[in-house]
């Protein structure tokens, strides 16, 4: 059974292989202008040359670490708003439609408003990323600490446990899974804002490289910085469900 | 429920007072602020020339243009992944490959190949709403109760027919949730494009708000997007209700 299922793994390898050697074969034959198309041969040439100069990896920490501060800040923050919120059914009567309502408010529509107080500068990234990225994060908290089985709470009042105990000791816990799934998502909305705030703010990160290599029309160095932001995303995902796999092995023995 | 109606609204409200009363007490000169009775006018404003409704146009029409053709691609595969186990295998590398690279990023790509505009827009927020898509109506696909296909096999339907007889209806409901995430997703990389580098639109119309140092207008711009994203959210909500009822709720748990 394991031996097909690499086989197949394997397949599915030689058939992503096979589009590269597609894209080649359009860019060696010249059906799409070369200004806008370069070989996989030429992406990958640019990719070496970009990281043995150096300029790429400062680019690439640059944007990772734009996206680091901005989702750890929006982690902390989130978590700990929406284990006040969620903690107290008073407060979710009152604050939670609010939050519910700023929900579909497309994100990036804040970064006028912080390039006004904040002006073009790294501060205005962070505050950006940490803005869109603490959304899913407060809700997800909420909506954990709402769905605790009522019983853990009736435990905890018969012990007359704190309320700051009850909230690290039953409640952190029991919502963590979906806690960790808020986080997820808002990686996702921390890559991509922080690219957007490198192409409006030329801070120094992939999304200025990727603009300016666009600017002068080198492609090469264009498909570099996208094949490495593609990279950013998979790479982070997959560490974060790692993350996740790990932190919640206690649970999945519970079931 | 209707108090509960009354105590959600007791905290915007306030704030918004609180707000009114302290700009206008400061006398707040303010390149970011501005008091809520100033976006108001500002908002009236920008509609009374159209402006405005100008952006909105243009916006929407490249969000929508946008998901009709993410969402066509996005079907197609989704449903043929969905039918033959073989071919999904084999794109499972393709597809991973391809899926996490930011929508955004493909900007100064589309930039290049097809400059400002309409175009350019419209395939980035096609790009973003192909994968939600393909994925929600693979797994709906999959979930059909195998006794339909068998139906359909035994009734010797040809391969198009039983594609749109047994399996899109049967796929509906949950695929109608796919296009409802992608509608929201659509929306904000229209947005999104317009506030980084195209100009036109509700995001080129707040970017020359702010460089006008206009906050009002610029925050009224803010509080129309959210309005639009709302709404369309709302919209979309009450058609999956009306349209499937509690049949399209079974498949949002997966």
């Amino acid at each position: 059974m394991k031996s097909t299922a690499l086989l197949w793994r394997l397949a599915s390898f030689a058939v992503a292989a096979g589009f590269i050697g597609l894209w080649q074969l359009v860019a060696n034959l010249r059906l799409v202008s070369p200004v806008f198309l370069p070989g996989p041969d030429r992406a990958w040439a640019s990719l070496v040359r970009g990281f043995s100069s150096g300029d790429l990896l400062t680019k690439l920490a640059g944007t990772l670490e734009h996206m680091a501060y901005g989702w750890l800040a929006a982690s902390i923050a989130g978590i700990a708003l929406g284990a006040l919120i969620g903690s107290s059914p008073r407060m979710r009567t009152y604050v939670a439609p609010s939050l519910e309502f700023l929900r579909p408010l497309p994100v990036s529509a804040i970064i006028p408003v912080a390039i006004a107080m904040l002006g073009l500068t790294q501060a205005m990234a962070l505050l950006v990323i940490a803005f869109g990225a603490i959304w899913p994060i407060v809700l997800v908290t909420i909506h954990g600490f709402a769905a605790v089985e009522p019983r853990l709470y009736e435990v905890a009042r018969s012990l007359q446990m704190s309320k700051l105990a009850v909230i690290f000791k039953i409640a952190l816990p029991s919502a963590s899974p979906d806690i960790l799934a808020g986080m997820r998502l808002s990686l996702t909305v921390a890559l991509i804002l922080a690219v957007v705030c490198e192409i409006l703010a030329g801070l120094d990160g992939l999304g200025h490289w990727v603009l300016l290599s666009a600017r002068a029309f080198r492609s090469a160095d264009l498909f570099a910085g996208v094949i490495l932001l593609g990279l950013t995303g998979y790479v982070t995902s997959v560490a974060m469900s790692l993350a996740e796999h790990r932190l919640l092995a206690w649970q999945a023995a519970q079931r | 429920m209707k108090g509960d109606t009354a105590k959600a609204l007791v905290l915007p409200v306030a704030l918004l007072a609180a707000f009114e009363i302290w700009a206008r007490a400061t006398h707040l000169q303010s390149d970011s602020l501005a008091p809520p009775s100033q976006i108001i006018m500002a908002l009236a404003e920008a509609f009374a020339d159209f402006s405005i409704l100008i952006a909105t146009r243009d916006t929407l029409f490249a969000a929508f243009a946008g998901l009709a053709i993410g969402s066509i691609i996005g079907l197609a595969l989704g449903i043929a992944f969905g039918l033959s186990d073989t071919l999904n295998r084999l794109m499972e590398v393709t597809v991973e490959a391809i899926r996490p690279i930011p929508s955004i990023a493909l900007l100064p790509i589309a930039l290049i190949a097809l400059g400002f505009g309409y175009r350019m827009e419209i395939v980035i927020v096609a790009f973003a709403c192909v994968w939600p898509i393909l994925i929600l109506s693979r797994t709906a696909v999959r979930g059909i109760e195998p006794r339909l296909i068998e139906v359909a096999r035994a009734l010797r339907l040809p391969a198009g027919q039983r594609i749109w007889k047994i399996v899109i209806p049967a796929a509906l409901p949950r695929i109608f949730v796919a296009f409802r995430l992608a509608a929201g997703i659509a929306l904000i990389v229209a947005v999104t494009v317009e506030i980084a580098i195209n100009p036109i639109g509700l995001g080129a119309g707040i970017m020359l708000a702010q460089q006008a140092l206009r906050a009002d207008l610029m925050l009224a711009y803010l509080v129309w997007i959210g309005a639009i994203g709302y709404a369309l959210n709302i919209l979309l909500v009450v058609a999956q209700r009306r349209l499937f009822g509690r049949a399209a709720l079974s498949g949002d748990g997966r």
